[in-house]
This record gives C-alpha cells, sequence and structure tokens, in this order.
C-alpha cells in the first residue's frame, strides 16, 4: 500500500477487525466487503444492526453492503479522488475538522487544503455524479462521528491512480483526526490470504523483511551478517517488470512459487510470451494451472492442510497454520523445496521445522522480533511486536506516526487512462465474487463452489441490456483495443447504467485479456477496474417455458 | 447497569440485569440443559431449559427469563426433570429412532438429554412426518424428518450471517423451516455460509462431506488458519484417514468468532482434488504444450540447481527473477527472498500483492 507508506509511514490496515463492530462510523469505498472479505463485512454489520455504527457506501455498483448503509454514494467508476477531494473541502468549510490533531501530529495540510478548495460540492458532483447533498451528508457523517473508520480494498488501489485514491482517503482520515485511536483508522483490507505476511517477509523488490529498504547499508549489513554473505543494494524488478524483461531476453530464468501469472495478470498475453520466452522456468505449486504449462520443471508443493507454518491476516495477526494430514503423494512443503534448491546451489538450509525458521525471522525483522510459535497458539500477535514482553499492537500511530508526522499529500483528480467513446462505449471493471477466489486455482477445483457458481458471467444493468438488446442467458462477445471474450450475461440493477463487470475467476474467459496494463506510476499496480469495451450478442438463450 | 444476586440450587450467585438465568446459571458453572438457546439469541421455543422459581406457578423457560433480586432457583426437581422427560418424548415422538447410523450421532442434542434423561422412546404415539431427503445444494443435506424446529438455524441465518434466506413456514403440522416459497436455497439469497448447518443440533442439517466419512468421536481435530483471504478466519478441520471431513470453527475463535464463509466452512475440497500435482515434472514436449514427464526429487532439484548456476554465471544474478506467493506461509516467503538474495544474488523477488 504505497499511498499509506508515504503518509504515515506503514501501509498496514491500521485499525483492529474487532474495533469494527464498535465505532461509530464505517465509510466503505472500493471493497466489496460483504463477497471479498466476508466476516470483515459482517462485522460491520453486526455494528450496523445494533445501531452502533452509521455505515456510508460509496461504490458503482448495488453491493449487498449498500443494504446496511445510511448512504449510499453512487460515484461514477474512476472518480474517487475528486469524491474524496470533495468531501474534504466540505468538511474544512463547515469546520468539521480537528484543528489540534492537524497541529500536533500531521505537516502538509495548507497545500491539502488549497488544492480540494477547488473541489466545490457542485463541481464534485458534476464528476462523480453524486448529489450535493448526498456528499454533504456523508461529509458530516464521517467528520462529527466521535469514532470513524475508512474501509477500502482493491476498488480504490486497482487504477493507474491507485496511490492517489489511497493519499486522498488518509488526507480525510487525518484531516478529522480518525486515525490512530481506538476505534478510528483507515483499513487497506488485503486479498490474499497471506499477501500481508508476503510483503512482511520482504518478498518485494525494494525491501528486506520487516520493511528495511534494500538501499539501507545498516540493514543490509546486519543481514549479511546473519545470512553470511553479501547482499544486492540495487532495488529489483517487480513483477510486471520482470515479465517486460523476460519478453525482452533479460530475465532468463525465474522460478515462480504458488502463483498464477498467467491468469491473474491484467494484458495476459503478454505475461504467456514473456514465459514462452524464458530459457528456464520452475513453477512450484499444487496445481499445474496455467503458468505451469510453460515450464521446465514443474515441483509439487504440500497445501495449507499439510504444513505447519504461520500466515498474516489484514489486521497484522500472525496465526498458526498445522499440519492436518500427510502430504499427498510426493508433495513438500516449500520451505522443504526451496531449502533443497540453495543447499544444491551451495548454500545449506537445514531447518527442521518451521518454527526455527520464524526464530531467524524474529531475530533480523524488528515488527516480528518477539514471535515466536510457542507465544502464538490461542489468538496469535499482532505485529509490530518487539520482543518476548510486547503483547502486540492492536492499532496502529497511537502517539505518532511511523514515519513521525503524518504527512498531507495533495493529489488532483485525474482520468481514468483509458475511457469509453464511440467505438468501445462501455466501461469494463473486474472483481471477485464470494464463491471464487483469484484465477481460481483453488476454489474452482473445489466441487460445491464450482456447482454454485460454474462459469463466467458479464452484469449489465437493465437499461444497457435493452440498448444492447441482450437478455439474461444470452451469449456476448466483449472486445476491448487489446482482445475479446466471451461469457453469458446477467442483467442485474446491481450494475449502474454504461459499466460492465466481470469476474477474474474463469480461465476460459479471461477478462484479464481486456484490460490494460497501464500501471499507476508509485504503487506499479495495474489498472484492473477501468477499461472501455464494446458488447455484442453473439448467442440468444432460447426462450424457455414452452 | 446493576447487579443482582439470587440464589441457585442454593448457589449464591451475580449477575448484570437483563442476564438471562440461563446465562447467569452457566458463568456460575451450573449448565441447564437446552435445545433451541444459542450463545445470546434465546427463542424459548424448545422449553428444556425450564426451571423452578420460587413463588411462580409455572415452570420458567430459564433462557428467556431475566434475572432479579433474591429469586431461589431449582434447576433439577422432580417436577423439572418430569418437565424436561416430556420434552424430549414429544420431540422423539416424531424422530427416527435411527441414531446408530445417523452422522450426527456424538454431536446431537436430542440424543444427549434422551440419554441424560433416560429416554428411551416415547409413549406418545402420533402422526409422523415422512419428508424425502433435501439434497438441492452442493453442501449439505436438510433432513426435515429430524427436524425439531428449535429454529437455531433461522437465527443463525438472520442474525448471525444477516442474510435471511430461511424462516419458519406453514402452521401446525406442515410446519417446517423453508426459503421463501420453499424454493431450493440455490434460489434463494442463500450465501451458504453453512453456520445454519453449524447450529442445528440434531442430523436435520449435516455437511455432505461428512457423510460415511467416519463416526464423531474417530474425528481428530486440527486448528489452524483459513486458505483463502486474508480476514484469516479459524479452522477446525476434522480429519479422518488422512481426509478433511469437514470443517468448522470454534465459537471463541479470535477474528472470526464461531462464523465462516463458504470458502472456509466448504470450500477446502481442493485439496484432495485429483488435479492435484503429485510428483516433480520434468518438460519433455513444447513449452506451453503442457506435456511432462515424471522425475525424482533428486532429478528435479539438481536440474533446477544447475540451471540457475549457470544462468547466474553466463548472465550474472539480475537475469534471474522469482515469483514468492501470498498463499504460501510467512516462512516459505522469508524463505525464498533469502533464497533469492542471498543464494542468486539478486533483488528480483516479488509476488501478487499487488493484484
Ligand atoms: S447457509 Fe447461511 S445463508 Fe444459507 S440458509 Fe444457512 S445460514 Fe442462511
Ligand atoms: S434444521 Fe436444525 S436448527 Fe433448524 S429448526 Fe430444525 S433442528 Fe433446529
Ligand atoms: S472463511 Fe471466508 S472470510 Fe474467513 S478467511 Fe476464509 S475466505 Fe476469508
Amino acid at each position: 500500500m504505497a499511498g499509506l507508506a508515504t503518509t504515515f509511514g506503514s501501509g498496514a490496515m491500521t485499525s483492529s477487525i474487532s474495533e469494527l463492530r464498535d465505532t461509530d462510523c464505517i465509510f466503505v469505498i472500493g471493497s466489496n466487503t460483504s463477497e471479498n472479505h466476508p466476516i470483515i463485512g459482517l462485522e460491520v454489520m453486526e455494528g450496523v444492526r445494533h445501531g452502533k455504527t452509521k455505515l456510508i457506501v460509496a461504490d458503482p455498483r448495488r453491493i449487498r453492503m449498500v443494504d446496511f448503509a445510511s448512504l449510499w454514494l453512487r460515484q461514477k467508476p474512476g472518480t474517487d479522488v475528486a469524491l474524496l477531494n470533495g468531501l474534504l473541502n466540505i468538511i474544512i468549510l463547515e469546520n468539521l475538522v480537528d484543528t489540534e490533531f492537524i497541529a500536533g501530529r500531521t505537516e502538509g495540510f495548507e497545500e491539502v487544503k488549497k488544492l480540494v478548495a477547488e473541489y466545490t460540492p457542485e463541481t464534485t458532483s458534476r464528476i462523480t455524479g453524486v448529489p450535493v447533498d448526498d456528499l454533504k451528508e456523508a461529509a458530516r457523517l464521517y467528520a462529527k462521528s466521535p469514532k470513524a473508520c475508512i474501509l477500502f480494498a482493491m476498488g480504490i488501489t486497482q487504477h493507474t491512480t491507485g496511490t492517489d485514491n489511497v493519499m486522498a482517503i488518509a488526507n480525510l482520515a487525518m484531516a478529522t483526526g480518525h486515525v490512530g485511536k481506538e476505534g478510528s483508522g483507515v483499513c487497506p483490507l488485503r486479498g490474499q490470504n497471506n499477501v500481508q505476511g508476503a510483503c512482511d517477509m520482504g518478498a518485494l523488490p525494494n525491501v528486506l523483511p520487516g520493511y528495511q529498504p534494500v538501499t539501507d547499508a545498516a540493514a543490509r549489513a546486519k543481514l549479511e551478517q546473519a545470512w553470511g554473505t553479501s547482499l544486492p543494494d540495487k532495488p529489483g524488478l517487480t513483477l510486471m517488470e520482470m515479465m517486460a524483461a523476460a519478453e525482452h531476453g533479460k530475465v532468463r530464468g525465474m522460478y515462480i512459487m504458488g502463483e498464477e501469472p498467467a491468469i491473474n495478470d491484467p494484458n495476459s498475453t503478454h505475461v504467456r510470451a514473456a514465459l514462452k520466452k524464458l530459457d528456464f522456468l520452475v513453477v512450484q505449486n499444487i496445481f499445474l494451472g496455467e503458468t505451469g504449462k510453460y515450464a521446465d520443471v514443474v515441483l509439487p508443493g504440500a497445501s495449507f492442510a499439510e504444513k505447519d507454518g504461520t500466515f498474516t491476516n489484514t489486521e497484522r495477526r500472525i496465526q498458526r497454520v498445522r499440519q492436518a494430514i500427510p502430504a499427498l503423494g510426493q508433495c513438500k512443503p516449500d520451505w522443504v523445496i526451496t531449502s533443497g534448491i540453495a543447499s544444491r546451489m551451495g548454500y545449506p538450509m537445514n531447518y527442521r521445522h518451521p518454527s526455527e525458521i520464524m526464530e531467524e525471522i524474529a531475530g533480523v525483522t524488528p515488527i516480528y522480533g518477539g514471535v515466536h510459535y510457542d507465544r502464538l497458539d490461542k489468538s496469535g500477535l499482532q505485529w509490530p511486536c518487539r520482543s518476548r514482553e510486547d503483547a502486540g499492537t492492536k492499532y496502529l500511530h497511537k502517539d505518532s506516526f511511523s514515519r513521525g508526522k503524518g504527512k498531507f499529500m495533495p493529489v488532483a483528480y485525474k482520468e481514468a487512462f483509458e475511457l469509453p467513446d464511440a467505438e468501445y462505449p462501455i466501461i469494463f471493471s473486474t472483481g471477485r465474487i464470494l464463491y471464487h477466489w483469484h484465477g481460481g486455482t483453488m476454489s474452482r477445483q473445489s466441487k460445491g463452489l464450482a456447482e454454485i457458481a460454474p462459469e463466467a458471467m458479464v452484469e449489465i444493468s437493465p437499461v444497457d441490456a435493452a440498448k444492447l438488446k441482450l437478455a439474461d442467458g444470452d451469449i456476448a462477445e466483449l472486445a476491448s483495443r487489446r482482445g475479446k471474450i466471451q461469457a453469458k450475461v446477467k442483467v442485474t440493477d446491481e450494475s449502474p447504467d454504461g459499466v460492465a463487470f466481470m469476474t477474474f475467476h474463469f480461465t476460459e474467459a479471461p477478462a484479464n485479456l481486456l484490460t490494460v496494463d497501464a500501471l499507476d506510476p508509485v504503487a506499479k499496480i495495474p489498472e484492473l477496474k477501468v477499461c472501455a469495451i464494446k458488447m455484442e450478442k453473439v448467442w440468444a438463450k432460447p426462450a424457455s417455458g414452452e | 447497569m446493576a447487579t443482582v444476586s439470587f440464589t441457585i440450587d442454593g448457589k449464591n450467585v451475580m449477575a448484570e440485569e437483563g442476564t438471562s438465568l440461563l446465562e447467569a446459571a452457566k458463568s456460575a458453572g451450573i449448565e441447564i440443559p437446552h435445545l433451541c438457546y444459542m450463545e445470546g439469541l434465546a427463542t424459548g421455543a424448545c422449553r428444556l431449559c425450564v426451571v423452578e422459581v420460587e413463588g411462580q406457578k409455572n415452570l420458567a423457560a430459564s433462557c428467556v427469563f431475566p434475572v432479579a433480586n433474591k429469586l431461589v432457583v431449582k434447576t433439577a426437581t422432580e417436577r423439572v426433570i418430569r418437565a424436561r422427560k416430556n420434552v424430549i418424548e414429544l420431540l422423539l415422538s416424531d424422530h427416527p429412532l435411527d441414531c446408530m447410523t445417523c452422522e450426527k450421532s456424538g454431536a446431537c442434542g436430542l440424543e444427549k438429554y434422551a440419554y441424560e434423561l433416560g429416554v428411551t422412546g416415547s409413549r406418545f404415539a402420533g402422526e409422523r412426518h415422512h419428508y424425502p431427503l433435501d439434497d438441492t445444494n452442493p453442501f449439505f443435506f436438510r433432513d426435515y424428518n429430524k427436524c425439531i424446529l428449535c429454529g437455531r438455524c433461522v437465527l443463525a441465518c438472520n442474525d448471525v450471517q444477516f442474510v435471511e434466506a430461511i424462516n419458519f413456514a406453514h402452521r401446525g403440522f406442515g410446519c417446517k423451516i423453508a426459503a421463501p416459497y420453499d424454493r431450493s436455497l440455490k434460489d434463494s439469497t442463500c450465501i451458504f455460509c453453512g453456520q445454519c448447518v453449524a447450529s442445528c443440533p440434531t442430523g436435520a442439517l449435516v455437511e455432505k462431506s461428512r457423510c460415511a466419512a467416519g463416526r464423531e468421536w474417530d474425528l481428530q481435530k486440527v486448528t489452524t488458519t483459513c486458505s483463502y483471504c486474508g480476514v484469516g478466519c479459524t479452522l477446525e478441520l476434522s480429519v479422518k484417514d488422512g481426509r478433511i471431513v469437514k470443517v468448522t470453527t470454534p465459537a471463541d475463535a479470535v477474528v472470526n468468532k464461531g462464523r465462516l464463509c463458504v470458502k472456509g466452512r466448504f470450500g477446502w475440497d481442493y485439496v484432495h482434488s485429483p488435479e492435484r500435482l503429485t510428483a516433480p515434472l520434468i518438460r519433455v514436449g513444447e513449452k506451453g504444450e503442457g506435456k511432462f514427464r515424471e522425475a525424482t526429487w533428486d532429478e528435479a532439484l539438481d536440474l533446477v540447481a544447475r540451471k540457475f548456476s549457470e544462468i547466474k554465471s553466463e548472465s550474472g544474478s539480475d537475469s534471474l527473477a522469482c515469483l514468492s506467493s501470498a498463499k504460501c506461509t510467512n516462512e516459505e516467503n522469508y524463505l525464498v527472498q533469502k533464497f533469492v538474495r542471498a543464494v542468486l544474488g539478486t533483488n528480483n523477488v516479488d509476488h501478487c500483492a499487488r493484484l
């Protein structure tokens, strides 16, 4: 979460999940919470149902959370920065800012104040399509609540303006003092089960474990001593850069563990070409998948039920994974396989159990310094947890931000990278549904989940359906400037007019063939949420009944 | 809130005003039998939790009876026991007595109380239901013949998962739990969270995965963390003979507090998919074709080590790159980035957090 790292000094969710049912106001933007983080959705509903929490939902689609909201802002896709700036402007105009918090805990407010002044309620309403009165009501509700949290997810980050979106959220929270307090915070909801942990562990090209920059000589020196080797000081390539480098022959060998870039990546045609070009590709996973087809060597990993270890959830909680069944066939836990390769390359790794690896992690990762298996049994630990005596951290930035002062960042609204035009008149957006997960590597191998949600659906509004002469159950061809796919049509008033929504779980209709690979310049997150397409019927569902 | 003091079975007990007798007794270590009551949610429907309250003519359903100062409560008098036996006998009068093959046996509330109260059958010969088994969703069976209409599944659906997919339908003998218009759950708002299954005290709602897979008391339970999303729910895997049989979650689980979504409760069977890789493979066909031969671990790992070393010495460390995984454990991610940095000698390591 590059935006939050800049403003707060840490990209992680500031609050704990359990604080959500006890807060006065929750503002959900760009998160289909009940589908993608179902139990967090329930925590929000719990507070709403018991009359404790007022919910504001900003989403172009009528997601299920809207049923629980006091206020639904249906902004046009890709206009989040304008919406957030507009809300902040109202808060400033109506004197609802927390002046004490701004003065004592933050810097840079004046510039933001100047910039957001351009986002008058009328201008904001024109850009976003949200009525002025709703903007005012939302701004007041959020600002005046004693405790308030903002929840967001990929609907915010998967844009070329993703980092801007996140910084605009941080501005709103800091201006109202709704961060760094029990029950108040900024909550990026992390997608996969252990995204948080993978980042914490330094599976990133620019940081070592615990977010210590690879360019920091002191941090490197410490690890060089622990690992008995010298370490490179130049930041490495990101996923998308790796693929580009592979396509150009600069990267020749690749080791892919537990990932499906051939389905999950935007513009996946490029990724396939890159994988094909590699001199040597090792794929280590539990299924062969699309990516595995390009491998020179395939190594069978063990599933989560077949190994010990830890996952770190979205609220920074490190929890135990415990082996329940023996590994299938010749499968081995990934840590055993990686150790085997390293040892064969002349760097012996002789761990007997993941708990020994965690001891090493604790030794070199300050925020995990107090994490030991014997402390994780009942409810895990939330980092930062720096020593054995440290009980862990429920919410971040209590007395000061990780970077010291919270940094306001002025961010101006920019239009999405690709907008609809005469030839491609429909906005295309992707996301997930409750029943599947990412490329479906796991969930589509679950019989029940596959039965409930068997095929790719593209959702459009009744108005668009009439315009395009499409009906529920028809098959439509969707074409963008980059490719075309077919999918079954679902007509639903959950979708706003002019927007087609599709999931990216299905290889036979890979939505990502259509999306653009324009990247957010800072976070390098691709724009999966907005691109332009056209749609056409290719097969009409026969009239049923008689 | 004010604290009140009263006695249960001669024991002095303090509780917050507004607490039910059943809950107050529980915190005092006295377990009152109950079928329909669920933590914090009471309907008073089953009347198994009746107790004698001094000065009250009728027995009181303790799950809905609020505590008050100076109450004198008795939870196991002869009258109370008789009433409870009656409740169980009535339920058994319209219940298939097939505990020997019932999947719920060993974890069934009805079986437990029949045993504890010594009820072996029923004196009430009444009309019996003969419903066909409801097999209309992929995750669980509903056997109406075993339903005691306690309403726990309805509470679970409405007040725990906030879905409101099911409710009591019809009256009298035809009363049953159903989705609107008695449609299949697939055509309702049901999200297949399985909260209803988890809360059912009898064999009326049973996970399909566990059928004929082992008796309750033979299942080994392993506590772990869900492999799907970043919420990190606690799962309790029930295991028999190297296979997962069902998944539940403890009521006091730190993050999810007894709740799960469809993926956590029912989506784990990918673990046993026949599509799983089971041996190391080496490519024989063209790239992208997906043609491989099986290899031994030694052969495969030797090849990987040799090739990576070759590329590193020919083209330098930065010609190698690695994708780690947000699906793998912390320990595995740590080792992979250590391997990339310390052994391959590059910072070209990333994972798909961006996606
Ligand atoms: S599975 Fe969940 S949503 Fe469906 S009926 Fe049961 S409790 Fe309700
Ligand atoms: S299905 Fe189970 S929980 Fe629901 S009413 Fe019947 S016995 Fe009670
Ligand atoms: S059970 Fe559902 S909400 Fe909980 S971690 Fe698993 S996928 Fe996420």
